[in-house]
């Protein structure tokens, strides 16, 4: 069965050749008995799953089932679940049980009517590119657990890739869906900043945080992110207006598509096999009828030093509300206020956390302002505008999603700025609010590979239309790792 | 731009955070080839360029003032490390 297509679980479910509830079993059982080589989940709800998997049996008996009705799924870690431990990966929030549901926890279960499996880790507060920092230790890649999954959405792709969920939430900053799609062999989107509600979503950087999903093939996504997608009065950022028909869109031909192909992406610094691949993706994208063509994005080199001054500036400040007086870790050796806040604080936040609070609070203190702040603000508004011209001419772009494949545990855990370096292909999507993804397009010494889709905004329909595309032509996306 | 662990102390003071001892010089590093890296956008030219707001133009939307809360104050007090009668205890800030 956790082999099967959304759409095949569907069907399965509709026909009664299985109940949500012998679905939901099948999957605690691989997770019982697989993940303790894997580490993707925190918390498993077994009651919760069995719950909602009853309700979904008899919504399906009922005749009253969406497609969605009875099929699992787990949440990253940063989406409150009433009543269920949220952690976000950290100390901080090990014993915070969330008092309400995050929108997109509403939205999948109670009114799709999916189930509920667990949580899954991820690096704490979202800020990692390997997994490393979460406070629940590292997650395996299961193609090579000798390898990082990658990061923020470690959890959520090595869950999804070893099959032990059919599909999983995930959140974006600045590449955190759509590197670890990549060193997964999943597909992973990134919708439109503002597409989906972020509320009870765990702030980290709030002008760039988006919510998605990662899956085992672009009909899978799409689903998900269809049920996902809308305007909510309880995100001030969230955007009124109508969600596309995301899955209706995906057979249309790709004839005629204008492909524009980033210069300072292909530039040196890319693996060979990683450059291999994606060169096969365009040749396969134009054979499917479209057309390529080089354009230039002569910011896009600045993306990092960008980001990591505007996610940390408002990482510090987010993160303000952690001290130790409302919920999360409070100290048992503070004598004053002020000591009960710098000591819950430094017991609480590990060490990315805190050097990404200190930068944040650096750049923003007086005197330096200027300087780094509102100077990567303007960058940002010219990386904005390179896009915008950009789809002035093309459709889509395409680029590498990462530079190499899955790296070893603790090849950059010493060195933050090698580490950030890792995301540098994907977080001038985050800058300029665009849609992106990562979908597979092969292996490179037995590793998978992806290749990143970005679009104009609110163009996801397009993006999953070209990504099936893709999918129907090769078959990448359907190897999964050998013992899973 | 390099941080001293002096500089280090300072800022860390200033975002309530209390460092191990042990951590600083080794943060006084990294902080500082992390600082080195964004200066890269000291050379960009952003003369002219007005500082981005929202990749869509938006404004902060507007609601009606009107109660849309319940009091849920126990709920949201369940977890917090200390309470009594409603209040959130902290220690001692008055002498």
């Amino acid at each position: 069965m956790h082999t099967l297509s959304l759409n095949e679980l569907a069907a399965g479910l509709k026909a009664r050749k299985f109940s949500s509830r012998e679905l939901t079993q099948h999957y605690l059982g691989r997770i019982a008995e697989r993940d303790g080589a894997l580490n993707s989940y925190v918390t498993v709800t077994p009651e919760i799953a069995l719950a909602q998997a009853d309700a979904a049996d008899a919504r399906l008996a009922r005749g009253e089932a969406g497609l969605l009705t009875g099929i699992p799924l787990a949440q990253k870690d940063i989406f409150c679940t009433e009543g269920v431990r949220t952690a976000c990966g950290s100390k901080m929030l090990d014993k915070f049980i969330a008092p309400y549901d995050a929108t997109i926890v509403k939205k999948l279960h109670a009114e799709a009517g999916m189930v509920l499996l667990g949580k899954l880790n991820m690096d704490e507060f979202a800020m990692g590119s390997s997994n490393e920092t979460s406070w629940y230790g590292p997650v395996k890649n299961p193609w090579d657990l000798s390898r990082v999954p990658g990061g923020s959405s470690g959890g959520s792709v090595a869950c999804v890739a070893a099959g032990l969920a059919p599909v999983a939430t995930a959140t974006d900053t600045g590449g955190s869906i759509r590197q670890p799609a990549a060193f997964t062999n999943l597909t992973g989107i990134k919708p439109t900043y503002g597409r989906v509600s972020r509320y009870g979503m765990i702030a980290f950087a709030s002008s760039l945080d988006q919510a998605g999903v990662v899956a085992r093939s672009t009909e899978d996504a799409a689903l998900v992110l269809q049920a996902m997608s809308g305007f909510d009065a309880l995100d001030s950022t969230s955007i009124e207006r109508p969600v596309d028909d995301l899955v209706g869109g995906l057979g249309a031909s790709i004839k005629g598509l204008k492909i524009g192909l980033p210069k300072e992406y292909f530039a040196a610094g890319m693996a060979p096999g990683v450059r291999a691949r994606v060169e096969e993706a365009i040749a396969q994208l134009q054979a499917l009828g479209a057309e390529v063509r080089e354009i230039s994005l002569p910011n896009a080199p600045l993306s990092v030093p960008t980001y990591y001054v505007v996610a940390p500036a408002e990482a510090s400040s987010n993160l303000a509300r952690f001290d130790g007086v409302r919920y999360g870790h409070r100290s048992a050796e503070a004598r004053t206020l002020e000591e009960l806040y710098k000591k819950s604080r430094g017991e609480g936040f590990g060490a990315e956390v805190q050097r990404r609070i200190m930068i944040g609070t650096y750049v923003l203190s007086h005197g330096y302002y200027d300087a780094y702040y509102l100077q990567a603000q303007k960058v940002r508004k010219l990386i904005y505008e390179d896009f915008k011209r950009a789809y002035e001419t093309v459709d889509v772009i395409l680029a590498p999603t990462t530079t190499g494949t899955a790296f070893k545990f603790g090849e950059n855990s010493d060195d933050p700025v090698a580490m950030y370096l890792n995301d540098i292909y994907t977080i001038a999507a985050n800058l300029a609010g665009i849609p992106a993804m990562s979908l597979p397009c092969g292996f490179s010494e037995g590793l998978p590979v992806g290749f990143q889709l970005m679009g104009n905004y609110f163009d996801e329909g397009r993006l999953l239309n070209v990504a099936h595309q893709y999918q129907l032509a090769t078959d990448f996306h359907r190897a999964t790792p050998k013992g899973f | 731009m390099s941080l001293t662990p002096e500089q280090v102390q300072q800022v860390a003071h200033l975002a309530r955070l209390e460092l191990k001892a042990e951590m600083v010089p080794t943060y006084a590093q990294q902080l500082s080839n992390i600082l080195a890296m964004v200066d890269q956008l000291t050379a960009a030219n952003t003369q002219g360029v007005s500082p981005m707001a929202h990749p869509l133009g938006l404004t902060q939307r507007l609601r009606p003032d009107v109660v849309t809360e319940p009091n849920r104050r126990e709920a949201y007090q369940a977890h917090a490390p200390a309470v009594e009668d409603g209040l959130f205890l902290v220690p001692k800030v008055i002498e």
